[in-house]
């Protein structure tokens, strides 16, 4: 898919929840209310501080049936790429920011007989937006929550209105205090498992989970997916005789269509092949499920709507 | 404009189903060229398409109120074409969502949703309905929460699971099916549902929409058009009713065709639903016959060059065979060669005369 329009979003709360998390309230910035978020779903804010542009992933933390406003919390990162101490640092209520419509890539399994919830540190925000809709659904569910010890009380106070008659747990001990395996092997069958958290947390959950004989299927880690964006290059459109700059996150579709061009489309997510356009000059990476092995290997084809170059330059024949 | 409905025309029996102008010019025509063949044929579903059947999430039309009467009627025979597996309980409360939030935005004229919290109030004036429920809780409603809302809908819906990275058609609501049958398919993958269906599959048709389909996304749906031919204006072409309808096949005569042979349409929607994960598929069916395609120009040009020049595996499979002739005799005479614009678009707003 393309990414949807982005819209505006008006700051309405700051709340401080410890030193480094603050969570972070948005309402629409034109009135009325928000779509019905997806449970585990995450949206992209984009921030521009002075001339620098960032996109940033941030899970929503507010339930599906809230729709006034969307929550996040957000950690302020030492070596971040510059977003969170944006945010931290620079926005104020009232402030309006570009939001895109939320996505889901971590959603919650319909079949699961039970469901086993892992978080680490600031890896508790989708699973704060799994648990309103497993108390809907009144699903069994247990979460284990890890932590450095000053932030225990905090994830406690977020964990507070789902704990009645579940098993959640604060580990604040961090991984060394925390049996994962015994966890994992002591689970009824039809469990499903979902982790978020440092890259090495979900890498040893899963890898523990698989070793104990986990169907791959039953096992979920966060991702907020391949971006659709790449490096930027110029396209040339060589019977237009029009030459065009594709942004860091556009398409090439869309950097034509917003170049007044008339490009060919109909999916605009690779599977249609109504974009498939000649390549002249230039190497592709193809990202479509149209082309045939062969055909991408040629390079003698681009579908614009989700394929980019490989390359500052492409000579297409459009 | 308002809708005047027409709730005791009917689809089986007496047949008294009739079209206006108005709503012979909104038919969403299915060939955008002048042949066919099979293709991933997906598009954003934004309102404003080519007719006035693409301007609401859920088109309704002047055989809404009729539509559900013989909904109504079909569940009543045979109440398995509403089915749902109990681990879809969150995706019947999105899909009511969904259709309510939809309906009233689109004609507040017909439908109201109020909400106080987690208590709703729906009115549907058009069928004489007024329900309040408590969002969440099945008992509150006088029926489970996908049939209560697909009951007060025109087409089918059916409801896919994503898993495994595959999805499962796991529920749906099914009376105006071009021969398919939720009883059989119900709990089938997504090739196995479309296992019947020549030609598409060696295309990599459904390998590249099913990879498309599982990137569905909230508030981006997409559709396409789909057809088929039926005799009659019935809308419950059934596998389980067949003994019923199939012998229509036969009643067919050069006299008769125009009236008697129904272009069939079917506006695929897909959804994704945001508590579940979840892809709502609406299937909106769409008949018009031959001799009210015929009073457009483009539209029977265009209707005779397909069914000459169409693949003999999907002539087939769509059962044309017994009367596909007849239909190319009638409209020959009206084409007159001319080349034809490209899209669906009628290309005109008033209808020649019947012929």
């Amino acid at each position: 898919m393309s990414p949807a329009a982005t819209c505006d979003v008006r700051v309405r709360e700051i709340e401080p929840l410890a030193p480094g998390l603050k969570r972070f309230s948005f309402e629409p910035a034109h009135g009325g209310l928000f779509s019905t978020p997806p449970a585990g779903g995450h949206v992209m804010l984009t921030l521009r501080d002075g001339a620098r542009v960032m996109k940033n992933a941030y899970s929503l933390v507010s339930p599906p049936a809230e729709r006034a406003r969307y929550d996040i919390i957000v950690r302020l990162v030492a070596q971040s790429r510059g977003g969170s101490a944006f945010l931290h640092h620079k926005v104020a209520r009232g402030d309006v920011l570009e939001m895109a419509p939320p996505l889901s890539l971590f959603p919650v399994a319909a079949t699961a007989k039970k469901h086993l919830l892992i978080g680490g540190g600031i890896g508790i925000t989708p699973l704060l937006s799994h648990l309103p809709e497993l108390k809907a659904r009144g699903a069994r569910y247990e979460l284990h929550q890890l932590s450095v010890a000053d932030e225990a009380a905090v994830f406690e106070r977020l964990l507070a209105p789902f704990a009645a008659g579940a098993e959640i747990r604060v580990h604040g001990g961090g991984r060394a205090a925390f049996d994962m395996a015994g966890l994992l092997a002591r689970q009824p069958l039809g469990t499903h498992l979902y982790v978020c958290g440092p890259r090495a947390l979900m890498d040893a959950v899963s890898g523990t989970a698989l070793a104990l004989g986990w169907p791959k299927g039953k096992i979920h880690k966060e991702s907020f997916g391949d971006t659709s964006g790449g490096l930027p290059f110029k396209a040339v459109l060589k019977r237009s005789g029009i030459e065009v700059e594709v942004g860091a996150t556009q398409s090439l579709l869309e950097a034509m269509e917003a170049a007044g061009v008339a490009a060919p489309c109909l999916c605009r997510g690779g599977a249609c092949g109504e974009c498939r356009t000649p390549v002249i000059e230039g190497e592709v990476e193809h990202r479509d499920d149209f082309l045939s092995a062969e055909e991408k290997a040629a390079g003698t084809a681009i579908m614009t709507c989700v394929s980019r170059a490989r390359g500052p330059r492409l000579v297409i024949d459009l | 404009m308002t809708l005047q409905f027409k709730p005791s025309e009917t689809f089986r029996d007496t047949f008294t189903y009739a079209k206006t102008a108005e709503d012979i010019l909104r038919f969403p025509f299915p060939f955008p060229e002048d042949e066919y063949m099979y293709s991933v044929n997906i598009e954003p579903h934004v309102k404003g398409g080519p007719t006035a059947a693409f301007q609401a999430v859920f088109d309704i039309d002047e055989h809404y109120v009729a539509e559900c009467r013989e909904r109504a009627k079909v569940l009543a025979e045979d109440p398995k074409r509403c089915q749902v597996l109990p681990h879809m309980m969150a995706a019947e409360w999105d899909t009511l969502e969904l259709i309510m939030e939809s309906l009233a935005a689109d004609y507040p004229e017909h439908f109201t949703l109020t909400k106080a919290g987690d208590l709703w109030t729906w009115v549907n004036r058009p069928l004489g309905l007024q329900q309040s429920f408590t969002f969440g809780k099945a008992e509150t409603l006088p029926c489970p929460p996908f049939e209560f809302i697909t009951r007060q809908a025109q087409g089918d819906f059916t409801l896919q699971d994503q898993r495994e990275d595959n999805l499962f058609v796991d529920g749906g609501m099914v009376t105006t099916q071009a021969d398919w049958s939720l009883e059989f398919d119900i709990g089938m993958t997504f090739h196995e549902w479309h296992g019947p269906v020549p030609l598409a599959h060696e295309k990599g048709v459904f390998d590249r929409a099913l990879k498309y389909l599982m990137r569905l996304q909230c508030g981006q749906p997409v559709r396409r058009l789909n057809w088929t031919m039926t005799v009659n204006p019935r809308l419950d072409t059934s596998p389980e009713n067949y003994p019923v309808w199939g012998p229509d096949k036969a009643t067919v005569t050069p006299e008769n065709v125009a009236e008697k042979v129904h272009l069939r349409v079917e506006l695929q929607t897909l959804f994704r639903l945001p508590r579940s994960n979840a892809i709502l598929f609406g299937i909106r069916c769409y008949l018009t016959s031959v001799a009210d395609i015929a009073r457009v120009p483009k539209w029977r040009r265009r209707l005779h060059r397909v069914l000459r020049d169409l693949h003999p595996d999907i002539i087939g499979y769509k059962g044309l065979p017994r009367y596909r002739q007849m239909v190319i005799d009638h409209l020959a005479p009206f084409d007159d060669g001319v080349p034809t614009s490209r899209g669906i678009a009628p290309d005109t707003d008033t209808l020649d005369a019947a012929r």
